[in-house]
């Protein structure tokens, strides 16, 4: 009886959770299918949805563009940091070696700064670089703040790892490459497939960079571009066209995290029945 | 219309005819600015056959102003011809070209005075006014109407016929009326409105145009003392949030007697889906009571600069002459309702017959108040940081407009660091 | 050591650690190349008089600005918010991150669609849904006001952001809205790679799912639950966009970030700006290693006790 209580109780707080989680992003979609004063009103089902919201995005904007731009930058600092994530996180969760601590720390350092202030060098550096007003500019500069995360993160699972794997792999005579990539990256697979989406979140969420780098319209990414869309007069906001375009740029990466999710649990299976 | 001719002739021939250059323009985003931008600056580009691109940058006006600095810090031409708001003159200054022989003595007499003295750093004017924006007071005409009550002519008045038409439309039943509502969230926004209370009560604006500090004065401390008086009366506490939308939600919903807003807000007024459709009019902004007081618009809008790293200064130079024209300016008004900054096409029939309401605008420009942006220079943002936290103090209750005036007061010495800003 | 054990392994050992700072090499290079040259500039500037709107080079000062920086009430204020701020929604962050976690960990129907619903806020720019949460809660069309008034909850519309005994709730509930899905998926990570033999073990020793809970699953996964703490508190920490979106500029309720951004930015001031940021690294480093020591996080010591 205390059980089913228990449960019942337990049911009833996720689904507050759930609420709590949801209903905004169902208000951004109400919102969306508003114009003009309906925007005030508490209408929880707009009785004429105004679909020109929608429309509007792409009409006066290069809205499509700017959402590839999104996903490439995204997804190439994902493939970097993983990259680079998974390797250093090799050395510093499975070799003993003197300054192991000092270099996690550093890298967590990085970390403590606030974004405003890393800008202006930021900014000197890609000019110098060459990389102003292009897409690399942001990979590059992304990488302030996701690598220090995939690398920590990717490390403390690293270190998690069952000894006897690695050591068998090496009395057969495995390099140290070939164990990273026979025996850690399979098992990896969970932590890897959570580090890269969340790093990609970050990345597809990230403003002041993406304002500061680029220049053009070809090359804005999709935050910036919401923020440019703007009503008849600076001071207006045109909050359902803004919806629009938030619940266009949301729901794919929904879609993304649920077939992503789906990878994590067969990979973890595939992992069960090779181990 | 030789003028225009004349502007005309000067940017066909000054032209090399051999070397087309390729500007970039920094403006509004979309909607009808934009476009009306854009439109402009290609018939600019036809006429010399040089090319203009065009760069969007956020309309929020705090991330345009750090996006320009970290680009001028730079030095960076990337950007020829910028649209800045009228406080950065003085803040971006050193970046941008003296335009000062480019405006001959008529044309500068053609303009409404405080933009061009807001526009002027050391004698050096760094940019041409392109349209203007000045507070005004919306009221309900209907609610006037029918409580038989006159357009107040002065804070006090407001605030008694506010009080009056919310307690009768809250007795009869519509329990979610305010009387008024304004900008009093703690940004620039709340510095515009206070410096009108401030200044229509005859008590300055907060830095004279010499330098002095001028804020610690009974009249302003009246006017402060009086908004801090309505929040939780006539006005919700939530405006101590409300930025131009938020008091504009309140008002279009048909839940307030009275707002301070720019003209922007009129059309949305107006537009067929808008609760209070047709019921809406515009006035002056109230004035204070005792000597000096008048009535009183904070300056807004926007002007064209030239960055002096541009690679093309003198066709940069061009395309701000030609945009701020006033053919062009006539063009915007009728087209996107956009407030000229010349004067006496508040007079012109077809920009009237385009916006009735520009007839009272016009007053209201000329009766403008620059906030003290030019004078403080690189200061300014620092000073109206002080003083919107100031006011949110004093508003907010977390002390009385003597006390907070008087810490305001000697805070802003510190801050200028000698005679001189 | 394993060495001495296997003396066959020692030349092993030697090259995999010659192995492992060649795979250390690019991240660190990487790291340098991006971090190195802002961070170094902002401490370098910081002992400076440097302007935004003055060309001129600028002067060294010293310490005068960190002097300027621990007299302004203002940044101590500006400390206290944050901290206070970091505090309540990390911590409830943790805890709700921990239930959904262990939610979505179980078999259980609905599952797929909670772990969706769950992404959302994260997904959703944070320039956006700040502008979005500002107005749900506007005090007099907000819907938050006008559920809370439908529930009966509340008599009459409160001023969430602008009352500030109000606003620093208002902005941890929205900021525990929009992280909360960073933890609960860290945690899960952590979650699916535990073996389920240890769970066999347990139901064998006859532990509850309470007991399980306290005496197995957290220790097992306290170095993944740290890490995701730690981080979401360096962002919590520098909060910037909830805080200035919500309420504004408002010295009352600005959060270091805003500070160093109003000085930085809005105030040209370079150096001052500078001092402020790095003086808000100190604060956050003395947070970390406060962290570090509670949570037992071994940052030197070799994997598995070796």
């Amino acid at each position: 009886m205390r059980r089913l209580a228990g449960r019942v109780l337990f049911a009833l707080l996720l689904a507050v959770i759930a609420l709590y989680t949801v209903f905004p992003f169902y208000w951004a979609i109400v919102s969306s299918l508003k114009s003009g004063s309906a925007l005030f009103t508490m209408e929880m089902f707009p009785a004429q949805p105004a679909w020109d919201n929608y429309a509007a995005v792409f009409r006066e904007r290069p809205f499509g563009r700017n959402i590839a731009n999104s996903v490439l930058v995204a997804g190439s600092v994902v493939a970097v940091s993983l990259f680079l994530g998974v390797t250093a996180a090799f050395a510093l969760g499975r070799v003993a070696f003197r300054g192991r601590g000092m270099l996690l720390a550093a890298i967590l350092a990085v970390s403590m700064f606030p974004q405003v202030a890393v800008l202006s060098g930021l900014f000197e550096l890609i000019r110098w670089l060459g990389l102003y007003n292009n897409l690399l500019s942001l990979v590059f500069s992304y990488l302030i703040f996701t690598l220090p995360f995939t690398v920590w993160v990717l490390t403390t699972f690293m270190r998690e790892m069952p000894r006897e794997l690695e050591e068998a792999a090496m009395m057969d005579g495995a390099t140290p490459w070939i164990v990273l990539r026979r025996v850690f990256l399979p098992l990896m697979g969970p932590a890897m497939a959570t580090t890269g989406l969340l790093a990609f979140i970050a990345a597809w969420n990230e403003f002041l960079f993406a304002l500061t780098f680029t220049l053009t319209d070809e090359m804005r990414t999709v935050p910036v571009a919401i923020a440019l869309i703007s009503g008849a007069s600076s001071f207006e906001l045109p909050w359902g066209r803004i919806m629009a375009a938030s619940v266009i740029v949301t729901v794919p990466l929904i879609l993304l995290v649920m077939v992503f999710q789906r990878r994590i649990v067969a990979g973890l299976m595939a992992g069960a029945v090779k181990g | 219309m030789h003028r225009i001719l004349a502007l005309l002739c000067t940017v066909l021939f000054a032209q090399p005819a051999s070397a087309a250059v390729t500007l970039t323009l920094s403006c509004g985003s979309v909607g009808i600015e934009a476009q009306l931008c854009r439109e402009g600056a290609e018939a600019w580009a036809r006429e010399t056959g040089n090319h203009v691109a065009m760069v969007s940058t956020p309309s929020g006006s705090t991330e345009r102003l750090a996006l320009y600095q970290q680009l001028l810090a730079a030095r960076s031409g990337d950007i020829d011809v910028l649209q800045i708001d009228v406080i950065w003159p003085g803040i971006l200054a050193a970046h941008l070209l003296d335009l000062t022989d480019r405006l001959d003595a008529t044309s500068r007499a053609a303009q409404f005075p405080a933009n061009i003295e807001n526009n002027t750093v050391d004698g050096r004017l760094v940019a041409m006014p392109w349209f203007t924006n000045a507070g005004l007071l919306y009221y309900r005409r209907d609610l006037l109407e029918a409580h038989g009550l006159p357009v107040p002519e002065t804070w006090e008045a407001l605030s008694a016929t506010a009080k009056r038409i919310m307690n009768a439309e809250r007795a009869a039943g519509q329990d979610r009326m305010w009387g008024f509502v304004f900008q009093g969230r703690a940004y620039e926004g709340l510095t515009v409105n206070a410096l009108e209370w401030v200044a229509s009560h005859g008590g300055g604006t907060i830095v004279a145009p010499d330098g002095q500090i001028t804020i610690d004065n009974p009249r302003a401390a009246t006017a402060l003392t009086q908004a801090a008086g309505w929040i939780g009366g006539i006005v919700p506490q939530g405006v101590l949030n409300y930025a131009e939308e938020e008091a504009r939600a309140v008002f279009q919903s048909g839940n307030a007697v009275f707002m301070r807003n720019w003209p922007y807000a009129w059309p949305l007024m107006n537009a067929a889906d808008s609760a209070v459709h047709g019921r809406v009019g515009v006035a002056l902004l109230p004035r204070g009571t005792g000597e000096d007081a008048r009535h009183v618009g904070t300056l807004g809008g926007e002007q064209l600069a030239v960055s002096r790293y541009s690679r093309h200064p003198a066709e940069a130079v061009e395309l701000v002459l030609y945009l701020t024209s006033r053919a062009e300016q006539k063009r915007r008004a009728i087209l996107g309702a956009l407030n000229p900054t010349i004067r006496d096409l508040y007079d012109d029939p077809q920009v009237l017959a385009a916006n009735p309401f520009f007839r009272t605008l016009r007053e209201t420009f000329e009766n403008a108040v620059a906030r003290p942006s030019s004078v403080t220079r690189g200061r300014y943002n620092q000073v109206s940081a002080q003083f919107w936290n100031a006011v949110h103090a004093v508003l907010s209750e977390r002390g009385t407009a003597a006390e907070v005036l008087d810490r305001l007061d000697r805070s802003l010495i510190r801050l200028r660091r000698g005679d001189t800003w | 050591m394993v060495a001495p054990a296997a003396p066959g392994l020692s030349g092993l050992e030697r090259e995999r650690r010659r192995a492992a700072w060649l795979f250390l090499l690019p991240m660190v290079v990487a790291v340098v190349l991006v971090a190195g040259w802002p961070l170094g500039r902002t401490i370098m500037f910081s002992m400076t008089d440097a302007r935004l709107d003055d060309t001129a080079a600028p002067a060294f000062v010293g310490l005068a600005n960190y002097n300027l920086l621990i007299r302004d009430p203002d940044w101590w204020n500006a400390v206290r918010n944050t901290v206070v701020f970091a505090l309540v929604s990390v911590t409830i962050e943790t805890l709700l991150g921990l239930i959904i976690a262990l939610a979505l960990n179980e078999r259980m129907r609905g599952r797929g669609l909670l772990r969706a619903a769950m992404l959302i806020p994260w997904a959703i720019p944070t320039v956006v849904s700040a502008q979005m949460w500002g107005w749900m809660l506007h005090d007099q069309v907000g819907v938050v006001n006008e559920a809370l008034l439908a529930l009966g909850l509340i008599a009459r519309p409160l001023a969430f952001t602008a009352d500030p005994d109000l606003a620093l709730w208002a902005v941890v509930a929205v900021d525990v809205w929009k992280t909360t899905p960073f933890m609960a998926l860290l945690i899960l990570a952590a979650l699916q790679l535990l073996p389920d033999e240890i769970y066999e073990a347990a139901e064998i020793d006859g532990l509850g799912p309470v007991g399980r809970f306290f005496r197995l699953t957290l220790p097992l996964i306290r170095p993944a639950l740290m890490v995701a703490v730690i981080f979401r508190a360096l962002d919590a920490l520098r909060v910037f966009d909830l805080m200035y979106v919500l309420t504004g500029n408002s010295a009352a309720t600005a959060s270091m970030s805003v500070y160093a951004r109003q000085h930085l930015v809005d105030f040209q001031d370079v150096g001052f700006g500078s001092a402020a940021a790095t003086g808000l690294f100190l604060v956050i480093a003395v947070a970390t290693v406060l962290l570090l020591t509670l949570g037992r996080v071994r940052l030197g010591a070799t994997e598995n006790g070796r």
